[in-house]
C-alpha cells in the first residue's frame, strides 16, 4: 500500500515536471468546462428544450416545430450554435437576456409560447451551463421559418402589453422556512420546469395570473386538461407516497395512476433524464403545494337519465375494460392503473377520462419502463352513448365522486385533435 | 447412482431445460401480445387483420419494413393520426420489438377478397403484377415483392392477405405523394407511372390470391432488385 502511494507520488511529480503548472491549469479548466457543459446537458433536459426546439425528423435543436395557438401558428427557432441562422453569435449575457427578460439580443420582444415567465427564475449560472451545452451542439443551418398569425396578434408590439398584465422578471427566493430539498424541488418545478405553463389556468389574453398559479386548466388547442397540481380533487399529490410520484415522473407509471397526453411528452423528453435526489425534491415540493379537501362533484343529469346511462355502462365496463382494469376498477398496477379512486377520473373536467376511452394510448417508453403497455382507442368500436355511459359508470362507481357526463360531451371530443 | 442413472437423470434435465426455454419464451410472447392491445381493434389478434378493409394485416410482414413504418408514423411522415398519437412517445428499441413480434405472428392468412370487377379487369391486373410494362417504366410487382408476393427481407412487404380497398388506398397515397419511404423512394415512382385503371385492376387482384404453401418473406438478397430502394436499407435514429 505505502509503496504504491510512494510510486503514485513520484509519478505525479514527475507528470508536473514534464507538462509544467500552465497545462495543469489547463488541463483542470478544460475539466472544469466539461463539467459545465454536462451540467448543462442535464439542465436542458430538465427545461425540456427539445421537445419544442426540434421537429419530427429535424435536426437537433435546428427548431422548425409548428405550434398551434388559439392566436395563430408559432414556429420554434434554431437554437444550435450556427453564426448566421442559428444562436451562434450570442454571448451568454445575450442567452440569459432571452431566459430572465424573454427579449432577443437587439431587445426584440419573444413570443411567450417560450416560457420564460417560468425561465427568469433559472439563476445565472444554470442559464450560463445550459447555454455553454448548446455551444457544443452540431451547427445547423437552417432559417426560422415567420409566424404565421392571425391579426392583430401579428403585431410583436402587442406583447408589451401582454408582459405588462402577465409577465412578473424575477429570480427564485427561496423559502427560508422549508427544507433545502423543497426548495430545490419549488425552483425546478416553477422555473425549468415550467409546469405552470398547462397547470396554472390561460385566460383569453394567453396569460397566465400568479394568483391562480397551478391551478389547472383546458390546454387551448389540444383539448386535454392540465389539472391543478394544487387540489386533491384534481392532480394534487398531497395524499400520495412520495415513492408514488417519483414513479409517475420518472417512470411514467405509479401505483396510483400514468400519465397520458401532453404530460407523456414531458416524462419522454425531459423528467425520465432527472436524477433521483431532483425527482425527489419535485415530488416533495408537489406533495407539499396539495393540501385542500376536496368537496364531492354534483350531477349536471337528471337522476332517471343518469341511472339508465349507469346500467349500459356497466355492461359497456364488463365487457371492455373489466379484463385489465378489474371488475372493481381495482386494475392491476403500474401496468393498468386503478380507475378507483383514481383523481384523473373524477375531475369536474371529464375531458381526460373521455379521451382516454375514445384514443386510448400508450404510457411514454422510460427507462424505467422501455415496454409500455398501451390501452385500446375505442372510438372505432363503442358509439357516443356507449362513451358516455361507461365513462360516467366510472366516474360514479367504487366511490368515485365524479359526475355522469352526456353522449354530446363524448362526440365533441372525436374530433380534438390526436397530437 | 449407477451410469445409466445419470444418464437418465441428465436427459431428464435436459428436457426440463428445453421445456422452460420454450415456456419462456411463450409467456414472452403472451406478454408482447398483451402490451400491444392497443393494436388489436384495428389490426386483429396476432396482427392477423380484422373485418374492416382499411386496416392491415401485421402477421408475417418483414421485421424491417414494420420498423419503418412505425418510425414514419411516430415521426409524423406516414400520416394517421391515431397511429402518429399512439406511437408518438415510444423508443426505437420497443417499436423494433414490436416490429419483430408481429413479423413472427403467423395465423392464418384470410380467405381471399371477393372480387366486383370483371374478369377482364382482373386479367390485366394479373398482367401488371407478373409482369410489369417496361414501356411504361412499371417493373413486375413480383420483381420486388417476391415471386409469391410474401415480400423480401429487410423492408419489402408481402402483399397478401391485404383487401382491395387498402391496397388502392395506399397506392393512391404513393401517387400523390402522401405515403412516402426513405430515398430513394422506388415505390414512389412506380406508383407515379400508374394509371386509376391500373390501381384498380392491381388492387383487385392482389387481393384475390390465395395463401402459397410458404407464407415467409425471401431472406434478404435472395433476388435483385430492377430500382434501387432506401426501404430495404435500415433506418436508424436520426
Amino acid at each position: 500500500m505505502r509503496s504504491s502511494f510512494k510510486l503514485l507520488s513520484a509519478s505525479w511529480l514527475a507528470a508536473m515536471a514534464a507538462f509544467g503548472l500552465s497545462s495543469q491549469n489547463e488541463a483542470r479548466s478544460e475539466e472544469r468546462l466539461a463539467s459545465v457543459i454536462e451540467k448543462g446537458e442535464y439542465l436542458a433536459r430538465a427545461g425540456d428544450c427539445v421537445a419544442c426546439h426540434t421537429s419530427p425528423e429535424g435536426k437537433l435543436f435546428a427548431g422548425g416545430l409548428a405550434m398551434p395557438t388559439p392566436f395563430g401558428t408559432l414556429y420554434t427557432s434554431n437554437i444550435t450554435p450556427d453564426v448566421e441562422t442559428g444562436i451562434g453569435s450570442w454571448t451568454s449575457d445575450d442567452f440569459y437576456r432571452t431566459m430572465h427578460e424573454g427579449r432577443f439580443p437587439d431587445g426584440g420582444l419573444i413570443y411567450p409560447a417560450m416560457p420564460f415567465a417560468s425561465y427568469t427564475k433559472v439563476s445565472r449560472e444554470d442559464s450560463d451551463a445550459i447555454f455553454a451545452y448548446l455551444r457544443t451542439i452540431a451547427p445547423v443551418t437552417q432559417h426560422n421559418r415567420e409566424h404565421d398569425l392571425d391579426f392583430p396578434y401579428n403585431n410583436r408590439s402587442l406583447i408589451l402589453g401582454w408582459r405588462t398584465l402577465f409577465f412578473e422578471q424575477g429570480n427564485f427566493k427561496p423559502d427560508q422556512s422549508k427544507s433545502d430539498e423543497w426548495n430545490r424541488g419549488a425552483y425546478l418545478v416553477e422555473g425549468l420546469g415550467h409546469c405552470g405553463m398547462c397547470h396554472t389556468p390561460i385566460n383569453a389574453l394567453g396569460g397566465n395570473s400568479e394568483a391562480d398559479a397551478f391551478k389547472g386548466g383546458l390546454i387551448p388547442m389540444q383539448n386535454w386538461y392540465a389539472p391543478s397540481l394544487t387540489s386533491n380533487k384534481e392532480a394534487g399529490l398531497g395524499d400520495w407516497s412520495i415513492e408514488d410520484i417519483t414513479d409517475l415522473l420518472q417512470k411514467g407509471i405509479s401505483h396510483r395512476g400514468a400519465v397520458y397526453g401532453p404530460m407523456a411528452d414531458v416524462v419522454y423528453n425531459s423528467l425520465q433524464y432527472l436524477n433521483d435526489a431532483d425527482t425527489r425534491a419535485m415530488a416533495v415540493y408537489l406533495k407539499s403545494i396539495a393540501q385542500d379537501s376536496p368537496k364531492p362533484a354534483t350531477s349536471r343529469l337528471p337522476h332517471a337519465e343518469s341511472s339508465l346511462l349507469l346500467s349500459l355502462g356497466k355492461s359497456v365496463y364488463d365487457r371492455e375494460c373489466a379484463v385489465c382494469h378489474g371488475a372493481n376498477g381495482q386494475g392491476e398496477p403500474p401496468h393498468y392503473p386503478p380507475l378507483a379512486g383514481n383523481q384523473s377520473i373524477q375531475m369536474d373536467s371529464a375531458v381526460n377520462a373521455i379521451r382516454m376511452v375514445l384514443n386510448g394510448g400508450f404510457p411514454p417508453g422510460t427507462f424505467g419502463n422501455p415496454m409500455p403497455y398501451g390501452m385500446p382507442p375505442f372510438s372505432i368500436t363503442l358509439s357516443d352513448d356507449e362513451v358516455a355511459a361507461v365513462v360516467s359508470y366510472i366516474r360514479t362507481s367504487w366511490g368515485n365522486s365524479g359526475a355522469p357526463i352526456s353522449a354530446a360531451e363524448a362526440n365533441r371530443l372525436r374530433s380534438a385533435p390526436l397530437q | 447412482m449407477n451410469l445409466s442413472n445419470l444418464a437418465l437423470g441428465l436427459c431428464c434435465i435436459l428436457l426440463l431445460a428445453g421445456a422452460s426455454r420454450v415456456s419462456a419464451s411463450d409467456d414472452a410472447q403472451r406478454e408482447m401480445a398483451k402490451r400491444l392491445e392497443a393494436c388489436t381493434p384495428c389490426h386483429g389478434a396476432a396482427g392477423k387483420g380484422t373485418d374492416d378493409p382499411y386496416f392491415p394485416r401485421l402477421a408475417g410482414k418483414p421485421a424491417g419494413y414494420l420498423y419503418n413504418q412505425l418510425l414514419a408514423f411516430r415521426s409524423g411522415r406516414r400520416k394517421y393520426p391515431p397511429m402518429n398519437y399512439l406511437l408518438h412517445f415510444l423508443p426505437d428499441t420497443y417499436l423494433r420489438q414490436i416490429a419483430e413480434h408481429y413479423a413472427s405472428q403467423s395465423p392464418p392468412l384470410p380467405a381471399p377478397d371477393p372480387s366486383d370487377v370483371s374478369a377482364a379487369i382482373l386479367a390485366e391486373g394479373e398482367k401488371l403484377a407478373l409482369a410489369g410494362d417496361a414501356e411504361r417504366g412499371l417493373p413486375a410487382c413480383v420483381s420486388c415483392h417476391g415471386a409469391f408476393l410474401t415480400g423480401q427481407k429487410p423492408g419489402i412487404p408481402g402483399l397478401l392477405g391485404l383487401r382491395a380497398s387498402y391496397i388502392s388506398a395506399q397506392l393512391g397515397g404513393w401517387r400523390y405523394g402522401t405515403r412516402t419511404a426513405n430515398a430513394p423512394d422506388c415505390m414512389q415512382v412506380v406508383a407515379g407511372n400508374l394509371s386509376e385503371d391500373d390501381v384498380r385492376a392491381l388492387s383487385a387482384w392482389l387481393a384475390s390470391r390465395p395463401a402459397p404453401a410458404n407464407r415467409d418473406p425471401e431472406p434478404e438478397g435472395t433476388f435483385e432488385l430492377p430500382l434501387t430502394c432506401g426501404s430495404q436499407v435500415m433506418e436508424g435514429h436520426q
